[in-house]
């Protein structure tokens, strides 16, 4: 029976099988608890004023009418932050709350707790704030010659990458400029959380959040409390994509509590979600690509420029993705390129799924199509002509050391069939869907490829280190990870880990929390499989160990006797064979604290280092209708060949790709934040539109398995990188339908329509 | 209705709850019309439709109705999303007066009246009498749509909207055109390219004149292409967020030729 147990239960739950989400049932009935349903007695709700204007002076707030509204029980300014007055993930430069200047429309002025939200909401209106309204600088490109908006300059950072002979010359030349809106994470579930304090002095704070010790590391300088005194715990997250690194309701929920000693919850409405939290970059960018006349790549110039908005937030390494990522994943021997990014009156711009790449993605696979033309091949031909393979030297001189199956992706998403012509899609299945707008005789269809690549885990020196325990005991295996589960299934992946190695049923995942262990590192930069759950892993093999010594202790025998095999001690002879989970009477516990490889900074003049740990690929092709007088776009069909090491979980995997598909569907015909001066226009689902079910295509997926040696089971992380290549694939492929230029995302449907008479106005 | 203080009217609530979440609205009272169903059903008598005030989009694409009112099912298809059409109705859509209401080029250009009832009687509204701006109607604080009259088709009805995606959106320009065969009429009216609907009165008048009315053919095939320009001509769009007046009157002129080339065939 045991042997038919081993069997039947591996494939059932552990990697490589697509088990269901923990979490799933409750979310899809509406049962699962998100932060926004966070609820205690006697709690009180905060709510947070924002500035109206995108730079202004404040010349005096007066919280008095607020204070005089029943039921309202604080009003705080930047005078009541009790601690640091600033914050951010890399350097603090934004105020808790602005004390004499705002900086962009939506920072945060002054906070209020009362006992019902309307009440909160009327308190915060009935603040009287007086402005002397500056000069916003919102255009990036007059940031460097325009006054200081904050002590640190308008200058972020500039990355500069200089590689083989900056002077060589190509005798093709194809040269471009791009530009890309800004686009937001569109999370469901708004910012929010609850503080609780202790009575001691101290505060819980109950949160939404990618990584719960670097948001701590953040919140109780600011609050002036010791470390203990502070605990971060993860509440229900819906979704993040790199919108929950920074803070948002944090240290003000927790000052409120705290100063009326009774839990506070805040819950941001949607509109001001949109000015809550960072959004991607807005770029310019400027590339010039030097080809033989083959079509083989001799160098690449670039210039790319983002907008950081009004604090650094990550901007800095965000830069620094957009250099070291500007050719994309192709062999370039010489380069010259420099990505600035600027501080303006815009909001704050920050993380986001493809972190500085999808910018760059956009422009250099734009500059492969132009250079296929210019040479005379197809776009798969030209790429593949140039694609990275393992052992070819990125341009910071690191050599690719990990699987690199850029070709292998290309051409997997190349093979897929193509999908019917327009001419057998009913009404609704053509561009402009639902509304009936198309006239048959005007659709084109077009077909667009693209490639692309992005590092794994932090880069350029940071050790974002991991810590995971796994504790055995009774025959269930309960494992502690600070790990921020987002939506992308962590948890499942992290049962499937621990079942694998200890072949055990019952997995329990303690609540994340920085009370009970250290830092997991942020979910983010596809990094808390590949990191996380390769400490869960050695925690349980430590775990499994030390079941070993037990049954050697307990049966009289050498530990070398026995063999762990699929989670049972078993000796050579198979007189012993003992589950892991019955094989000791006393609990065992290990906890592993998990560092990836060391790497380097980049040199400051040439961009040279070992910056990364590992990179992940993947490629799309697009196919698109196109209505040629309504500029109305339907994606018909995605295929996606991704580099995923192993999947660990395939359904996870799947979704991972589709949502990413979407994310970058999404950029290239609808998503923007569009900005007026520095406000922001559309903050709604109902005028930020993101992709529906009639917008998505199916999504052909290919899987490419080469394990990478050292990753968990092989595993890389999946979560960005189809989010690249899908943009600048679907804007190919409108460019195959309409023969416009399209040097700008997302592409509208008058960049289409009116393309004639934008050119001639 | 007439108490005082006089409750905020709830239809379908897909406009009104998003005030009242955001507190653009601090309603004392509020009258649920969702158990009324009087409002809800339609009914036909002779040629002409009366479509109770409670009548939500999701009834609207019940196969009856749309054999009697096509155009009207197709502008309640692009409503919102299924929870929307689900809850909303054709009385709010009336009530709220946006622009950008789905159904109201369809009613503009079906020269549909509206049934409006208080303490003091009833009285019939010709619809561009009742809306008069942008989400401005002459509704007393105590009336009360209760129904829509509007003719049975008598001819081909088409219904486009622009979006910037492909469901569930606001329309940037919207074409409603009717065609009454029996009377040899045509209405056009515009969504989302002015502070209220617009009705292209010379552009259909142009195109009646122009139609060989016995064969339902257009014998001219360039008049397609000039009733698109003179509803592009008679639009009167902004710029804002979620477009260009520029791309807005371009879009008028391509959804006009196209709604009347799918009325009317080329040829004599």
């Amino acid at each position: 029976m045991a042997d038919g147990v081993r069997v039947v239960d591996r494939p059932r739950t552990g990697i490589g099988v697509s088990t269901r989400r923990p979490d799933g049932g409750p979310k899809v009935r509406g049962e699962f608890a998100y932060s926004s349903d966070l609820h205690a007695d006697r709690m009180l709700w905060g709510r947070t004023l924002r500035s109206p204007h995108a730079h202004a002076r404040i010349l005096s707030i007066d919280i008095g009418p607020a204070l005089t509204i029943p039921g309202v029980s604080a009003v705080l300014t930047a005078d009541d932050v009790p601690g640091r007055p600033t914050y951010g993930l890399t350097v603090p430069d934004q105020p808790v709350l602005a004390r004499d200047i705002v900086r962009y429309e939506g920072e945060p002025v002054a906070i209020v707790a009362a006992d019902h939200p309307d009440t909160a909401r009327r308190a915060i209106a009935s603040i009287v704030v007086e402005y002397e309204v500056l000069e916003a600088i919102t255009d990036p490109q007059r940031a460097l010659q325009s006054p200081a908006i904050h002590p640190d300059g308008n200058l972020i950072r500039t990355v500069p990458i200089r590689r083989g002979d900056v002077d060589a010359v190509g005798s093709v030349v194809v040269e471009g400029t791009y530009e890309m809106g800004i686009q937001d994470q569109a999370f469901l579930g708004p910012e929010s959380g609850m503080a609780v304090p202790d009575g001691a002095g101290g505060v819980d704070l109950y949160v939404a959040t990618q990584g719960l010790h670097q948001d701590h590391a953040q919140v109780a300088p600011c609050l002036g409390l010791a470390p203990e005194q502070v605990r971060l715990h993860l509440a229900g997250t819906g979704g993040a994509f790199g919108a929950r690194e920074d803070l948002s309701m944090h240290v003000h929920a927790c000052m409120l509590a705290l100063h009326v000693n009774r839990p506070v919850k805040m819950s941001y409405l949607r509109d001001e979600s949109f000015v809550g939290h960072v959004r991607r970059h807005p770029a310019h960018m400027w590339f010039r690509h030097h080809a033989t006349p083959e079509g083989r790549l001799v160098k690449v110039e670039a210039q790319i420029l983002l907008d950081g908005g009004a604090y650094a937030s990550t901007s800095a390494y965000t830069a620094a993705n957009s250099a070291r990522f500007a050719c994309g994943p192709y062999r370039v021997p010489n380069a010259v390129i420099d990505a600035t990014c600027v501080r303006t009156n815009n909001a704050p711009s920050g993380a986001m799924r493809g972190f500085g790449v999808v910018q760059v993605c956009y422009a250099h696979e734009s500059q492969m199509d132009k250079l296929a033309a210019a040479v005379g091949l197809d776009p798969v031909e030209i790429r593949l002509r140039n694609v990275l393979a393992r052992g070819d030297e990125l341009v910071t001189g690191q050599t690719v050391d990990v699987p690199a199956p850029v070709r292998e992706c290309l051409e997997a998403a190349a093979s897929v069939p193509m999908p019917p012509p327009a001419s057998d899609v009913d009404d609704y299945g053509l561009p402009g869907g639902a509304g009936r707008t198309a006239d048959r005789a005007r659709i084109r269809r077009g077909v667009g490829y693209a490639v692309g690549f992005k590092n794994l885990a932090y880069a350029e020196g940071y050790d974002d280190d991991t810590r995971a325990r796994c504790r055995l005991d009774g025959g269930v295996a309960t494992i502690t990870c600070a790990a921020a589960e987002l939506g992308q299934g962590f948890v499942t992946v992290a049962e499937q880990i621990t079942r694998t190695v200890l072949g055990v049923d019952q997995v329990v995942l303690a609540p994340a929390s920085t009370a009970t262990i250290g830092s997991a590192g942020s979910s983010a930069s596809s990094r808390q499989t590949y990191m996380s759950g390769a400490a869960i892993a050695m925690a349980c093999r430590q775990v499994a160990e030390g079941a070993r010594r037990a049954v050697a202790h307990r049966h009289a025998v050498a530990v070398e006797a026995l063999e762990i095999d699929e989670g049972r001690i078993v000796s050579r002879d198979l007189s012993i064979d003992i589950p892991i989970g019955r094989a000791s009477e006393e609990p065992l516990e290990a906890e592993v604290n998990h560092h990836h490889r060391e790497t380097f900074p980049m040199d400051p003049v040439t961009g040279q280092g070992d910056t990364d740990v590992s990179w992940v690929f993947a490629a799309n092709r697009a196919v698109v209708d196109v209505d040629l007088d309504l500029g109305l776009v339907r994606v018909v069909q995605m295929a996606t060949g991704q580099d995923v090491g192993k999947a660990l979980n395939p359904l996870s995997v799947v979704g991972q790709i589709e949502g990413a598909v979407s994310q970058g569907l999404g950029l290239a015909v609808m998503e923007e934040v569009v900005t007026t001066d520095g406000i922001v226009r559309n903050p709604s689902f109902t005028d930020y539109l993101i992709p529906t079910t009639a917008d998505m295509p199916p999504v052909e997926i290919t899987l490419i398995e080469e394990p990478e040696d050292g990753a968990p089971f092989g595993a890389k992380g999946v979560g960005e990188t189809a989010c690249l290549s899908s943009t600048p694939a679907v804007v190919a492929a409108i460019r195959a339908a309409t023969g416009l230029e399209l040097s700008r995302v997302p592409v509208r449907p008058e960049d289409i329509a009116l393309a004639d008479v934008r050119r001639e106005g | 209705m007439a108490a005082d203080p006089r409750p905020q009217v709830l239809a379908g609530g897909t406009d009104f709850m998003v005030e009242v979440n955001y507190d653009h609205r601090r309603p004392t009272a509020v009258m649920s019309l969702r158990r009324v169903d009087e409002l809800r059903g339609w009914r036909r008598h002779g040629d002409r439709l009366t479509v109770g005030a409670g009548l939500r989009y999701v009834d609207m694409l019940e196969s009856e109705f749309e054999v009697s009112a096509p155009a009207l099912a197709q502008a309640a298809r692009t409503v919102g999303s299924p929870q929307i059409r689900n809850t909303g109705t054709i009385g709010g859509n009336v009530a709220t007066a946006s622009p950008a209401g789905d159904t109201l080029p369809v009613l503009y250009a079906l020269d549909a009246e509206v049934t409006v009832s208080s303490t003091r009687g009833d009285r019939v509204v010709p619809i561009q009498e009742l809306i008069v701006g942008p989400k401005r109607t002459t509704l007393a604080p105590d009336e009360l749509i209760v129904s829509i009259s509007i003719p049975v088709s008598k001819g081909p009805q088409e219904f486009l909207k622009i979006g910037v995606r492909n469901a569930m959106v606001i329309a940037v320009a919207s074409v409603a055109l009717v065609v009454d065969g029996d009377n040899r009429h045509i209405g056009c009216a515009l969504g989302s390219v002015g502070p209220t609907i617009i009705r292209c009165s010379e552009a259909e008048a142009m195109a009646e004149a122009e139609i060989d009315w016995d064969r339902l053919h257009l014998p001219d095939p360039r008049v397609y292409e000039t009733f698109g320009a003179m509803c592009a001509a008679a639009s009167s769009p902004i710029d804002d967020h979620r477009s260009t007046s520029r791309y807005r009157r371009h879009g008028v002129y391509v959804l006009a030729t196209r709604a009347l080339m799918r009325a009317f065939e080329p040829g004599a």
